[in-house]
């Protein structure tokens, strides 16, 4: 059998590959230009893009930022704003931990159920889930406003911006959780552990977790980093008490020096970056796309394929 | 390895999805230790018998499956010990191959050292010791239906069911896995249900075949029964390849087309001594022979060369084109006028 597929590919490959040349030979030059105006704009959109932040993070170390680098670098800004708004930074951070977890506990079987449930019920659920994105922050934020503002200990409290944000942050994580618990054929694995005497609850602890992990890790990686850079409807929902890093920053470039403004986006940056990182490296896995990594070894010997061979 | 084997009987089953019966009310009995296979086209609700074994589904009202003495109607699969090999095997992607082989005995809380006994007995049983901790996906389809095959027997099950647990795998592979399978569950003595579309599967395997269409049992049997007495056209054309004869009968013959053939003795339809009627054969129980002698004559309309067999496609001989395998090395060209008799006692009368 491997000799027919051996010989039936060559013949195949040779006859496409002068023709190709032929052609290529006379647009060469064309094909160049092309290239190198496609680098051109790449470039220039990337230097459009880059050049605002390696500014703002510059400004942000630079004595006087009127007077430029000439001026002298320094981190005094930095420690300013470190003593000013650390608060904002542990809030910040506390408020992502915590809706992370409601948003783990309630998005993680929320997004399996979805992904289990063909009926038009769970479809129209999945459309309501999105609103929160499609809406403005504001919008979900007043509407928290109108039915809670008047519990004034809730209103006060950090729980505010908390439900606030799980509100935002939990299509993310059920979506997640869907889409690879969609693609993992958790019906079907659940059946065989089934067979094999697993109750449900062993079934979903021993199976359905362990095969929706990438969802859970892409869900939160996303979770975490919106919550700590989320600004429309933390803005509305804050108190002055309750300001979150991104508050904190509206303030910083409101009300003080560009360059406390801007060593305050250094800081927001170190915090998000490995976030975002993450989120791209792991986010490949979500897809199942590193899987494929692994080569499948195909058909082999057929002595090996006999189930007893031995008496 | 031997198992306990139980008998299985299903009393007036039936299965409606959504208001459309998928099933209808079936009685089936399956004898400790027998083979039995589910034979149909898909859609023929052999699935969902085989389902309702396992008690991935249950059965609508009134219907009854019973283990032995047992009913377990009303018992989840999990509780019902029973193997199940799935079509696309099941297997945990997150365990490794022990894993998976091992993770019944885990859920069953079996002591470690005994559960890892047991595997690796299996693992060594399915010649799968050298792959104990490859993940799944580094697995060829052969070996990842050894693998699910070890798992289903490390619960020691008192039923295996296995839903067409060949059907994934390319040809060449199928056909050695099948006789390997005989013989494993010849030797395990367990009882199995088998589903599957493949009749050359169900012969092999099965000690008694069930062939279903369209939610209902046509005919159960042996595979020789099956074969050489089939209860109605459904089964002659779903097992096999069947030529039809429709002609007159007249004189203790049919006459028909090209020529005519004697009437079998027994079981010929519509004891009237004359009228339209029409009997069937089975390709290779027709031979060429001298046109003279020959019951009947017609030409050659193709001649498909299969290696150890021709399958000659004839045309003129009866009203439907007939088909006749001939064995050794024949070459006819198209057009070629030949005489086909048929052994007396292979034609078929069919209800």
């Amino acid at each position: 059998m491997n000799s027919v597929t051996n010989t039936a590919r060559p013949p195949s490959a040779p006859p496409s590959a002068p023709s190709t040349r032929r052609h290529a030979q006379p647009r060469l030059s064309s094909r160049t230009l092309l290239a190198a105006s496609q680098w051109l704009v790449t470039l220039l959109l990337c230097a459009f893009l880059i050049v605002p932040v390696m500014m703002s993070i510059m400004a942000g170390l630079t004595v006087n930022y009127f007077k430029g680098v000439s001026s002298g670098l320094t981190l005094r800004w930095l420690i300013e704003v470190w003593t000013q708004y650390h608060d904002s930074v542990f809030l910040s951070l506390e408020v992502a931990a915590a809706t992370l977890v409601i948003t783990l506990l309630t998005g993680v079987p929320a997004g399996y159920v979805l992904a289990r449930s063909k009926t038009r019920l769970s479809r129209i659920i999945e459309e309501f889930l999105v609103l929160p994105i499609a809406l403005p922050g504001l919008a979900s934020a007043l509407a928290l406003l109108v039915v809670y503002g008047g519990i004034t200990m809730f209103r006060m409290s950090v729980w505010f911006i908390v439900v606030g944000h799980v509100v935002f942050t939990l299509p993310f994580m059920v979506r997640a959780v869907a889409a690879v618990a969609a693609s993992a054929d958790l019906r079907t694995l659940e059946e065989g552990a089934a067979s094999l005497g697993a109750s449900f609850m062993q079934r979903f602890l021993t199976i359905v977790l362990p095969n929706v992990r990438p969802g859970i890790v892409a869900g939160a990686l996303a979770v975490v980093t919106l919550s700590i850079g989320e600004f429309n409807l933390t803005w509305m929902l804050h108190t002055p008490d309750t300001k979150t890093l991104p508050v904190g920053l509206a303030d910083t470039y409101a009300s003080l020096r560009i360059e406390i403004g801007s060593a305050y986006t250094i800081l927001f940056f170190i915090m998000t970056m490995p976030l975002l990182v993450a989120m791209q490296w792991l986010g490949v896995d979500a897809t199942g796309q590193r899987s494929s990594k692994h080569k499948r070894l195909k058909a082999v010997a057929p002595s090996s394929t006999r189930i007893n061979d031995t008496p | 390895m031997k198992l306990a084997p139980v008998p299985i009987t299903l009393t007036q089953c039936a299965k409606t999805f959504r208001g459309t019966r998928v099933l209808e009310p079936l009685d089936l009995q399956i004898g400790a230790g027998e083979t039995l296979v589910l034979l149909g086209p898909s859609g023929c609700g052999k699935t969902t018998t085989l389902r309702m074994i396992a008690g991935l589904e249950t059965p609508d009202a009134g219907g009854r499956i019973a283990f032995g003495d047992e009913d377990v109607t009303a018992l989840p699969i999990e509780k019902r010990q029973v193997g199940m090999v799935f079509q696309s095997y099941a297997l945990f992607p997150n365990l490794t191959v022990r894993g998976n082989i091992g993770y019944g005995l885990k859920i069953k809380r079996v002591a470690a050292d005994i559960a890892r006994q047991r595997v690796d007995e299996l693992l060594a049983m399915m010649r799968l010791t050298a792959h104990a901790d490859k993940p799944i996906d580094q697995l060829s389809g052969g070996q990842r239906q050894r693998v699910a095959l070890a798992r289903a027997l490390a619960m020691q099950p008192r039923v295996l069911l296995l839903d067409e647990p060949l059907t994934a795998l390319d040809a060449r592979l199928r056909d050695a896995l099948r006789s390997e399978m005989n013989t494993l569950l010849r030797e395990l003595g367990i009882t199995t249900v088998y589903v599957t579309h493949d009749q050359a599967e169900a012969m092999e395997l099965g000690d008694r075949i069930v062939v279903m269409s369209a939610g209902r049992i046509e005919q159960i049997g042996t595979p020789r029964d099956i074969y050489y007495r089939p209860a109605n056209r459904a089964v002659a054309q779903f097992v096999g390849t069947i030529n039809r004869l429709a002609g007159e009968r007249r004189d203790g013959m049919l006459s028909t087309t090209g020529g005519a053939v004697p009437l079998p003795l027994r079981g010929t339809p519509g004891s009237a001594a004359a009228g339209e009627t029409e009997l069937f054969f089975r390709p290779e129980d027709a031979y060429l022979s001298d046109s003279a002698s020959a019951h009947l004559r017609g030409t050659i309309e193709s001649a498909a060369f299969l290696g150890e067999r021709t399958r000659l496609t004839i045309g003129g001989a009866a009203p439907d084109a007939l088909i006749v395998d001939v064995a050794g090395r024949v070459e006819l060209a198209r057009g070629t006028p030949v005489g086909i008799s048929i052994a007396p006692d292979a034609l078929i009368a069919l209800s």
